[in-house]
């Protein structure tokens, strides 16, 4: 199937518009991404028809929500084919999710002088949770080296993790370096030293087909909000083995089974988890996200972002003085591409990208530890998604280099 | 072009601090100096400061950011130097009014500051405009020996 890319932009009116009297290209989809018309409707379709609180209550629209909620559940656990239903949590995005694991799964596996391995690529979210474990347990943080590419330094992850590993925690895409990683291969690894693998998903699930089955990981965490679904939505996925084990960490409504004076029990699996009132029309949108994906296909997307940064990359490294951070085969990476033009800060960058009405990100993306291991203070960063086109790139590529002449030329 | 709307904020005058920044390194002998960072961007900034009796006699600031940030640092310097410590107080309160698009009452102490007013219609960088500000603020707290916490006393 051929996907007529370009007109995708007509299911997201936020696109349709002018910033700064000039035609509007977003390229900041590995922020947030924008909400075609399906997943608006969805939302204003249950809350039409349908909103109650779920799991409680008899009368209809209780029912009606209950099933809309738990129906959500199943698309996103056969989206990422998922063993069983009972293993999605919906949480409020990666960042729960990969706090939840790092409290829970931590305090009931790692002690101290124990191992918790993590990488230079990773963001905030998948550093200070695992900072605070440490602290709390004694244990030992390390970080997996990356390669003059950006890379993950395999050889370099062989030595990191040991028999003393508890936890191995990686991105399966750098939201920066845009580098896919080889999860299989590094979960096998971490399986035969008997440690657990927890995956920020984050970047991935919205460009790509994952299957949590083949990666066997046993913690696959992602949002809702950068695969097209509302904010606030978003679900960690976790191998019924340690979930079972593990203690909740909100307890309130929702999660209960028997509730006494001095002692309470716990719903079974996922509610266990998930105490009062859950982010219901988030869920519902989230389903509807995937509908919208999946009718196009995981292939078909992560296709189109290859073959943008395949067009792309040659005209940006013909382009003097540019620099270009992580891997330059377009096989090997995402559709983001973080840059930096030479004596230009990257916030000057987006403000003049901006009123060229190419929205890109400057900064240091979540991830200082990352700048401080490539030597930069902060990037530039556009990011492309499944209703960016040829000319979004083109418009990208002009952007940036009036950019570059407007500085140069004013600094002469 | 679109880009000529740029240059209602980069200026030639805000360029040519960018890039000819007045007063950075560092003094031998500061009375007071702090590092201030925006942690939403990464720019760092340390200024110094040397105060005798209520006046500033020297200043010098250092440290990386964007064009706006650098220039804006350049031309502190310029406006506080041998001013007094409340009168520098006064500036630190009056740029901050510019940069929101009003004017202030003391447009020629401001000097080339002034021609930063062209920020308040970008307000993503207000900040960057105003983090050496900040800081000289911060380091003239309690009659010039600076706040608690974020000083480095060499």
């Amino acid at each position: 199937m051929t996907v007529p890319y370009e007109h995708l932009v007509k299911d997201f009116k936020i696109l349709q518009q002018q910033v700064n009297d000039e035609p509007l290209v977003y390229l900041d989809n590995a922020a947030t991404t924008q909400k075609p018309e399906a997943v608006l409707k969805a939302l204003e379709a249950y809350y039409h028809t349908s909103n109650a609180n779920v799991h409680r209550g008899v009368h209809t629209l209780a029912e009606r929500a209950t099933v809309q909620y738990e129906g959500a559940r199943e698309k996103v656990s056969r989206f990422i084919n998922a063993p069983e239903t009972a293993e999605v949590l919906f949480t409020r995005g990666t960042t729960t999710s990969l706090n939840w694991v790092a409290r829970s799964l931590g305090d009931l596996i790692v002690e101290e002088g124990d191992e918790i391995v993590i990488s230079y690529m990773e963001h905030h979210s998948n550093i200070i949770p695992w900072q605070q474990l440490a602290k709390a347990k004694k244990a030992t943080l390390k970080y997996i080296e990356l390669t003059d590419e950006g890379l993950l330094d395999m050889s370099d992850a062989r030595e990191k993790i040991t028999d003393k590993t508890k936890i191995l925690s990686l991105t399966h895409v750098s939201n920066v370096l845009g580098v896919v990683n080889p999860i299989r291969e590094l979960t096998d690894y971490v399986h035969a030293k008997g440690g657990v693998m927890v995956v920020d998903g984050a970047q991935a699930v919205p460009h790509m087909s994952v299957d949590v089955q083949a990666l066997d990981a046993d913690f696959y965490a992602f949002s809702g909000h950068k695969m097209l679904a509302p904010t606030g939505i978003g679900v960690l996925y976790g191998k019924r083995q340690w979930l079972e084990q593990m203690e909740p960490l909100e307890f309130g409504g929702e999660m209960i089974d028997f509730v006494g004076l001095q002692e309470s029990t716990w719903k079974e699996l996922p509610w266990k988890f998930e105490a009062g009132t859950p982010n219901i029309a988030g869920a519902i949108g989230l389903g509807a996200a995937i509908d919208y994906l999946e009718n196009i296909g995981m292939h078909e997307i992560m296709s189109h972002e290859q073959n943008l940064v395949a067009y792309l990359m040659p005209k940006l490294e013909e382009i003097d003085g540019l620099t270009l951070f992580g891997p330059k085969k377009a096989s090997e990476r995402t559709g983001v591409i973080a840059f930096n033009i030479d004596g230009v800060h990257p916030h000057d960058v987006a403000t003049a990208m901006d009123m060229e009405g190419v929205a890109v990100r400057a900064g240091h993306h979540c991830a200082q530890p990352l700048m401080d291991y490539i030597s930069q203070p902060a990037t530039a960063r556009a990011s492309f998604y499944l209703y960016n086109t040829m000319a979004d790139a083109d418009k990208f590529v002009e952007a940036l280099k009036a950019t570059k002449e407007f500085f140069l030329h004013g600094l002469d | 072009m679109a880009l000529t709307k740029l240059d209602q904020l980069y200026r030639a005058v805000i360029l040519d601090h960018s890039q000819h920044p007045r007063r950075r390194g560092v003094l031998d002998k500061a009375t007071t100096q702090i590092e201030l960072k925006n942690p939403t961007c990464g720019d760092v900034i340390q200024v110094q400061l040397t105060v005798e009796e209520d006046k500033i006699t020297d200043v010098r600031f250092d440290g990386s950011g964007c064009t706006i940030s650098m220039a804006s640092a350049s031309m502190m310097t310029e406006a506080i130097l041998n001013k007094s410590i409340d009168d520098a107080l006064m500036l630190v309160n009056e740029f901050s009014e510019v940069v929101q698009g009003n004017k202030p009452e003391h447009e020629r102490e401001l000097g080339d500051a002034m021609m930063l007013s062209g920020v308040s219609k970008f307000p993503a960088r207000i900040k960057c405009a105003t983090l050496s500000w900040k800081a000289l603020e911060k380091a003239l707290a309690q009659n010039g020996t600076g706040v608690d916490g974020q000083l480095k006393h060499d």
